[in-house]
């Protein structure tokens, strides 16, 4: 049950939750809590990051108990994560592409990761995939950085 | 008759050539937005908040409220055509939509769904027309600590009906809050949760959060999902898209009930239309003389939901412009698209800014007819954008997300925070954690946190200030009763059933 517990999506969000809390609850109290004026600025964090831990741990909690009174069988909640390698792949993708804004400009990242959707996460034949992005890159360049007048992010090519 | 001169004025305004066309403008992206499953109108609300920026606040509020009540209009149809709703909303149009449409009464589905959306949607928006002068009267007389209570009362209700776990919602409001919290302390200029960058000493853009959490995660869902469906066909020319008296007649009481259902339901925060439209339809099947019918194909299965989710709008309308409280996603993304205009809604916004305030209500009324032509005779034309390629749509989302945020700020920092933000709004998707409680954490959290401090300033810390005045004492025990609510079985049985249908 403990391997399972540890794979479990609301006892993983749960622990990243509660850690979130007592740093937001640390963090506020380095700040005044109250001064002559009245509330602090660590007042409001002070609470609600306590609010934070109290509810994550009472998730964890709640779903330990669940497991223990039902036995729930091991896996049953835990995150799909193969599932979820397309979803993510698009992600890590997309922010690979804005990390190339720099460099490259918001025209030639962006039909780089139109490619890679199609091609790889749509698995659609690349001549399709080159189709698309030239074809969605240049109406996103026309109507925005040209119709519109919208500041693109621009590379070292000058768009 | 503040109402009847305030709708003049408003006639005025959402009547000017301008209005007419940002209107328009608004309900023909709603439709096709709501016609397109995954994509819905708080995304792309969010999406092109940055380009109305330089736009006259009446035109641009008119133009992003159309999307938001024409996504309503939209959404039945691949309900009805692809059983595959295109709004939550309109989940359960699809119980009797797509039965009527394999029963070859595709068109009448599609005919009794635009009809019940303009009634309904009428309704609503005399409702608001008439319920909100009173309540903002009422609201002059509210102080800080009101305002406080407010925003406590606003929060709860959102929480109870949220999601399927009331501590994953309240957890979900906590980190809005927490967003909310980054940058420079107003009161004392403390920098908070900065990480030592620069660049959030300015705090946390709300765009970047709305279309990173909404456009960004449901594009990365959509595509995890990949799934194919089949579009029944769609009939053509209006004669066909008309239903017959039998079935008009089958519906005349489910077009009250979705009307009142939905209003009523709308004012609550968190209520949404989605709970609405589900219980307009259990009371129409409770009422009705040939309930076995219902899921076979009955009109007005189709009429009573589709009626409620419409009327939702004017509903959801009266406590974001009275109160300057958001009942869902999209409303708070209304509400931070008028603050960034100089816009405040609340008690005064009928008085400072009264073509805004007017000039939305009045031209809703025009919405809902452009909504209804639209609707009719051009459900073929609209059904054809289901024919555009995945492949093509959800990296285009992408594009327009990015485009929509760099506009706003020029710093390629917050792209890098807008897929951070994408990527939390996914994992919360997975892990089924409602989003919704995150962005009105979000939205309310400054204003919360300003509220509490000054009310606390004022009675020099004493909490008892809350519970001393009569109407922040009744707000305060209201919202502490509401979420006690889930330990009433009967109470929470119903809420559970009532969201678990919702997903």
């Amino acid at each position: 049950m403990g391997k399972a517990l540890l794979r479990d999506g609301d006892v993983i969000s749960g622990a990243v939750l509660a850690a979130l809390g007592l740093y937001i609850f640390l963090q506020a109290h380095q700040w005044d809590y109250s001064g002559p004026d009245g509330p602090g600025p660590g007042f409001f964090p002070t609470w609600y990051g306590l609010g934070m831990i109290a509810l994550s741990l009472a998730m964890i909690g709640q779903k330990v108990r669940k497991r223990a009174l039902s036995g729930l069988a091991a896996g049953k909640g835990a995150i799909d994560w193969n599932a979820a390698t397309r979803g993510f792949g698009t992600w890590a993708a997309f922010t690979l592409s804005v990390a190339l804004y720099r460099p490259l400009g918001f025209t030639l990242s962006f039909a780089l990761l139109t490619v890679f959707i199609v091609a790889v996460i749509f698995r659609r034949p690349l001549p399709t995939a080159l189709a698309t992005a030239l074809g969605l890159a240049a109406a996103f360049y026309l109507a925005f950085a040209v119709a519109l007048d919208v500041a693109l992010p621009a590379g070292w090519l000058g768009f | 008759m503040e109402a009847v001169s305030g709708l003049l004025h408003g006639f005025a305004v959402a009547l000017t050539p301008a209005n007419i066309l940002w209107c328009f403008v608004g309900c023909f992206l709603g439709t096709v937005v709501g016609i397109l499953p995954g994509l819905g109108p708080a995304a792309t609300i969010a999406m092109l908040l940055p380009l109305t920026y330089n736009m006259n606040p009446a035109g641009g509020i008119i133009m992003l409220s159309g999307i938001y009540y024409g996504a309503k209009y939209g959404g039945s149809t691949t309900s009805i055509l692809l059983n595959m709703p295109g709004e939550s909303s309109s989940v359960v149009t699809c119980l009797d939509g797509y039965q009527m449409a394999r029963n070859g009464r595709a068109g009448a589905a599609l005919g009794i769904a635009a009809i019940a959306s303009f009634i309904a949607g009428t309704f609503g928006v005399v409702a608001l027309s008439f319920v909100a002068p009173p309540i903002a009267t009422f609201a002059l007389s509210f102080s800080s600590p009101e305002y406080f209570a407010l925003m406590c009362l606003g929060l709860s209700l959102v929480v109870l009906l949220a999601g399927t776990s009331l501590l994953k919602a309240l957890l979900a409001m906590l980190l809005g809050l927490w967003l909310a919290s980054i940058g420079t302390d107003l009161f004392t200029a403390q920098a908070r949760f900065t990480f030592g960058q620069a660049s959030l000493l300015g705090g946390v853009e709300f765009m970047l959060v709305a279309i990173g959490v909404f456009a960004i995660a449901e594009v990365l869902s959509s595509i995890e999902g990949g799934e194919e469906t089949q579009m029944l066909p769609v009939p053509k020319g209006l004669r066909n898209l008309l239903p017959n008296m039998e079935e008009l007649k089958a519906c005349r009481f489910a077009f009250l009930n979705g009307s009142i259902t939905g209003f009523l339901l709308g004012v609550l925060p968190g209520a949404g239309a989605t709970i609405a439209s589900f219980i307009s339809y259990g009371i129409e099947k409770a009422v009705s003389r040939h309930p076995e019918k219902f899921g076979t194909g009955a009109p007005e299965g189709v009429a009573a939901p589709e009626g409620a989710n419409n009327a939702d709008t004017g509903g959801a309308l009266v406590p974001l412009l009275t109160l300057g409280i958001p009942g869902g996603s999209s409303t708070a993304i209304l509400l931070s698209a008028l603050i960034l205009w100089g816009v405040r809604p609340g008690s005064l916004m009928m008085q400072d800014n009264p073509d805004v305030f007017w000039g939305l209500v009045a031209s809703m009324y025009l919405g809902n007819v452009i909504l209804l032509l639209l609707n009719l005779p051009l459900v073929p034309l609209f059904a054809q954008i289901l024919r555009v390629p995945a492949y093509i749509l959800y990296p285009g989302i992408l594009g327009i997300s990015v485009v929509g945020a760099y506009s706003a700020s020029g710093r390629l920092f917050d792209i890098g925070l807008l897929a951070g933000f994408g990527l939390l709004g996914w994992l919360m998707g997975k892990l089924k954690y409602p989003a919704a409680p995150l962005i009105l954490g979000f939205v309310l959290g400054g204003a919360m946190e300003r509220a509490l401090r000054q009310s606390l300033t004022m009675s020099q810390g004493d909490v008892g200030v809350f519970l001393s005045r009569p109407i922040s004492a009744g707000m305060l025990a209201l919202a502490a009763l509401l979420l006690l609510t889930p330990l009433l079985g009967a109470v929470n049985r119903w809420r559970m059933r009532a969201v678990t249908q919702n997903g």
